[in-house]
């Protein structure tokens, strides 16, 4: 058991079909009678409009085009955004309507405004250039400050002033009264560039219809099968929940762009049901540049005081994130509730305020993108700390040793909100400083600069509140669904398992490391364990994956239903051996009398249980299948500290990255290939934000990043190799103990680039991306 | 205009007629339904259709159909033989050098290219290779392990 076990790198199940080139992606499949869908799309940022689509309708192979009035004409409904959050005022954010295909009024490029559905992808592509829009341009802003500029353009009648809303989390006066008693006071304005997310495979959809069934069903890129299939049904309302089936096969990654319910998508399965055919979509990347819901795009404020001893006495923080032109299916959450709850981060801060403006802008909507609010939080408070280390003259390490949560202070209640459950902070730093062999740093720093090179190093201790969950908490923090998850186990006859989960892989591992954990808990061979997702009709309502949740959430739902199928197992042991319930006692697959060589494996059970021919059937029902619901007292909080050490070229302004150390607390390990995988994906992630990646429209709300030519995504050469170790405070309120890893290094990386570029240049007269240009000009200046 | 199309692909002779403008990648994925070769974007950028052709790893996004004419292609469908995994797979596999598994097959042909090229490269040679290959899921750190150790088991070591 030991090599496929709990704690085990285990090679990936799911890589045999990855390897061979026989994944299932959306795109990879194609129905008989299957038509292709194109998209008009809006190069205008702001306009009204009108439609001429004639030409089209006629051109050669077109099945259909089909506008915002044919929808209205169906009664189809408006995307939603499924997370309600109430303002200072005590109002509701703004949620003004995002049509499925824009009326009369775009209001960002890449807006779509109507489908075409061809008999092949080329000819739908040819007609879509043949649908003649007669655009009246609008005036369109772009900055957050101009959208709140008085007299700025209207995006929407409904949200005034391009106002979403304007929130606050902690204590105002105690904070006030915290930076009257300040020894010291460290400020900085800091942009959070905005990111365009970018999972290698675009996103995809084939729609259909059965008439004679009336059944829809709906193929496509989705890290939520369930949530497309509720909003899809109860909002939207294209079919009804148990006449739409969703499947969401292998998926090229999502990275949160996955999670929502889109124009796209939404129109290709509502043109299924107007046309009787099959209708595939696949966005080609200039398609996802501009239709993808985009990431980050926050501009802060913060201030920090501390006392004569560098004790952080009180924070107080001040943001504009950038929602886009609409409210996409969980953006309100994001610079709110996942944002300024973090903001205690690793420190016993005495007082903390925030308030957060949400502005609508002509740009492509913003919503979750790995880490979703969390990195901008951690951003935030890691970037003031060091900024306040430089100004008091005080080591930054030690610091952060001054302010850190102690080990013993748990659980601790913060100032915004949550309740940290577990961690021990100041163990992940110092061996974090260990390997990045901190202490000679300054020889190094001397040895680059004979080289004419300035070298930087520089610290982020973030902290992440995950598995994304309690259904009693983010209710009242206005959440529009539980956040639980699900998890099923069936035994067959034969003895082995099938294994629903409610959660989704794309890129996670699930099918390893669910199988791992089931085969590990009940005692059976690994291969004999298939886990299952992704599919409506397969798996229990499920809420799928995003905040670093499917093994926290998802795998505590499976011991749930694992431990049911034990209690059940032990019952049909007890009839089977002749003993009392009380006497069997389970371990490693065994059922066994106590103190007894009399036992039965759970393949055995599992086949009594469904050839029940002498079963007492009054008191023990046949088979052996068990589903568990999960929903957990509090989120998780992974939480660590990276280190990036940094040498720059002040001729170039080139940033070279010359070590990375991280030490991750993610509690409970199942796979520790799996998991360092996770880290080195999201520090790219981190580094990409912090040195390449940033999303740039001009003053007129065109995109000027648009394609891999002009967006720079990470490639190999820019990134280091990484060292990778964890520390472990188990998770204290799930069964597994685990906390979860998928974003923790998106959350510290860029803090971590940013004090080491900011350590070797001497100056805070820079934002991200930290170009070589940006990076020159700094120094320059 | 529909053409004449015919190549070897993974050993086997096909002719197919397609209209001109099909692209190599649209033949292998659409015509032939050899679905493992991958289109992540439309500019040449992201490698995940890279295929061999006459040996060479090439974008199949970026070359017509009708311009590999006559060429003997291999697809990753094309590596494993009776369902053995090839030492490159092989190592991406022990390695854990995929996630999400997209960007992989182009990953893979390519790192074959460079491997024919370059029996022992380093790992700053295996970065500067994978110029023309974007992964979002991996950082690339497991790639480049899973390359070299690929490389290796190809020379005969262990």
């Amino acid at each position: 058991m030991a090599e496929s076990g709990i704690g085990a790198s285990v090679p990936r199940t799911e890589d045999q079909r990855f390897l061979t080139g026989s994944g299932d992606y959306t795109d990879d499949t194609t129905f008989p009678h299957q038509t292709h869908a194109a998209f008009v799309r809006s190069t205008h940022p702001h306009a009204s409009f009108t439609l001429d689509t004639t030409a089209a309708a006629s051109a050669p192979g077109v099945v259909t085009v089909l506008t915002g009035a044919d929808l209205a004409a169906d009664e189809i409904g408006t995307l939603i955004c499924g997370w309600q959050v109430t303002g200072k005022d005590g109002e509701p954010h703004k949620a003004p309507p995002h049509p499925v295909l824009a009326v009369d009024t775009v209001r960002h490029v890449g807006d779509a405004i109507a489908i075409v559905v061809a008999e092949s992808a080329r000819a739908a592509r040819d007609a879509a250039e043949q649908v003649e829009v007669s655009y009246a341009p609008l005036p369109a802003v772009v900055s957050m400050r101009d959208a709140l500029a008085d007299g700025a353009p209207q995006i929407h009648s409904d949200a005034p002033g391009n106002l979403c809303y304007d929130w606050e989390i902690g204590d105002r006066a105690a904070t006030d009264d915290a930076f009257a008693r300040a020894h010291h006071v460290a400020r900085l304005d800091l942009v959070n560039n905005r990111l365009i997310p970018n999972a290698m495979e675009p996103r995809s959809a084939i729609g259909d219809f059965n008439p004679a069934s009336g059944d829809y069903t709906l193929r496509l890129t989705s890290q939520n099968p369930h949530i497309h299939r509720l909003v899809l049904a109860a909002f939207i309302q294209i079919a009804p929940e148990h006449k739409l089936h969703v499947i969401a096969p292998d998926v090229g990654g999502g990275f949160g762009s996955k999670i929502f319910i889109y124009q796209e998508e939404t129109a290709v399965l509502w043109a299924a049901g107007k046309i009787g055919r099959p209708v595939k979509w696949t966005a080609d990347r200039s398609e996802s540049f501009v239709a993808d819901a985009h990431g980050r795009d926050h501009e802060s404020h913060v201030e920090l005081a501390l006392d004569a001893d560098g004790r952080f006495l009180g924070l107080k923080v001040s943001t504009l994130a950038n929602m886009g032109a609409y409210l996409s299916t969980f953006a309100s959450c994001v610079p709110s509730y996942l944002y300024g709850t973090l903001l205690q981060g690793q420190y016993t801060t005495e007082a903390i305020y925030c308030e957060v403006k949400a502005v609508f802008t002509n740009t492509t909507p913003v919503d979750a993108l790995r880490g979703a609010g969390r990195p901008e939080a951690t951003y935030v408070v890691e970037r003031i700390v060091d900024q306040a280390a430089r100004e008091m003259g005080i080591d930054a390490a030690e610091l952060r040793r001054r302010n850190f949560i102690p080990a013993d202070a748990f659980p601790y209640p913060t100032k915004v909100a949550l309740e940290y459950d577990s961690g021990n902070y100041r163990l992940a730093l110092d061996r974090a400083l260990e390997i990045a062999d901190y202490g000679d740093f300054a020889a190094r720093r001397e040895a680059s600069s004979a080289r004419g090179r300035l070298r930087g190093i520089g610290l982020s201790a973030y902290i992440e509140a995950c598995g994304i969950a309690p259904s009693q908490v983010v209710g009242s923090l206005g959440a529009g669904v539980g956040l639980w998850e699900s998890g099923g186990i069936r035994f067959n006859p034969t003895g082995n398992v099938l294994v629903y989960t409610g959660s989704h892989s794309h890129g996670q591992g699930h099918e390893t490391t669910f199988a791992q954990l089931v085969s590990d808990y009940l005692g059976v061979p690994f291969e004999s364990v298939e886990v299952v997702h992704g599919d409506t009709e397969k798996t229990p309502f499920g809420m799928g994956t995003y905040g670093s949740r499917s093994l926290a959430v998802g795998g505590s739902a499976l011991v749930k239903a694992m431990d049911k199928i034990i209690a059940k197992g032990r019952k049909i042991a007890a009839f089977t051996l002749e003993a009392s319930e009380e006497d069997i006692e389970f371990s490693g697959g065994d059922f066994a009398v106590a103190g007894t060589d009399r036992s039965m494996n759970i393949a055995e059970v599992a086949f009594s249980a469904y050839v029940p021919h002498n079963y007492p059937l009054d008191e023990l029902e046949p088979g052996l299948e068990e589903t568990g619901f999960y929903d957990p007292a509090n989120f998780t909080f992974p939480a660590g500290t990276h280190v990036c050490e940094v040498e720059v070229d002040p001729e170039t302004g080139t940033t070279e990255i010359v070590n990375w150390v991280a030490v991750d607390d993610f509690g409970n390990v199942v796979n520790p290939m799996i998991v360092e995988g996770q880290v080195h994906g999201g520090v790219a992630h981190g580094v990409g934000q912090a040195l390449l990646e940033g999303c740039a429209y001009d003053a007129d709300g065109q995109l000027l990043t648009g394609s891999f030519m002009d967006y720079t995504m990470p490639r190999a050469d820019d990134l280091p190799d990484m060292t990778v170790e964890t520390t472990c405070t188990p998770c204290p309120h799930n069964p597994l103990g685990v906390k979860g890893c998928g974003e923790a290094g998106a959350i510290a990386a860029p803090a971590a680039v940013m004090n080491a570029i900011t350590d070797a240049l001497g100056t805070n007269a820079i934002d991200m991306p930290a170009t070589p240009q940006a990076v020159w000009r700094a120094l320059s200046e | 205009m529909p053409v004449n199309v015919s190549m070897n692909v993974n050993g086997r002779a096909i002719s197919e007629e397609v209209e001109d403008r099909t692209l190599l990648v649209e033949l292998l994925r659409e015509t032939l339904r050899l679905t493992g070769t991958h289109v992540g974007c439309d500019t040449s950028q992201c490698g995940a259709c890279v295929v061999h052709v006459d040996g060479r790893s090439v974008k199949a996004c970026t070359m017509l159909a009708t311009q590999a004419h006559g060429a003997d292609v291999v697809t990753i469908e094309g590596l494993a033989e009776g369902g053995k995994l090839h030492p490159m797979q092989e190592a991406f596999r022990d390695n854990h050098g995929l996630q999400c598994g997209f960007c992989t097959p182009g990953m893979v042909m390519s790192a074959l290219d460079l491997v024919a090229r370059n029996p022992d490269p380093t790992g700053p040679e295996v970065r500067e290779w994978l110029e023309g290959n974007l992964c979002r899921c991996t950082g690339y750190h497991n790639i480049v392990k899973s390359i070299l150790a690929g490389a290796s088991t190809m020379r005969g070591g262990s």
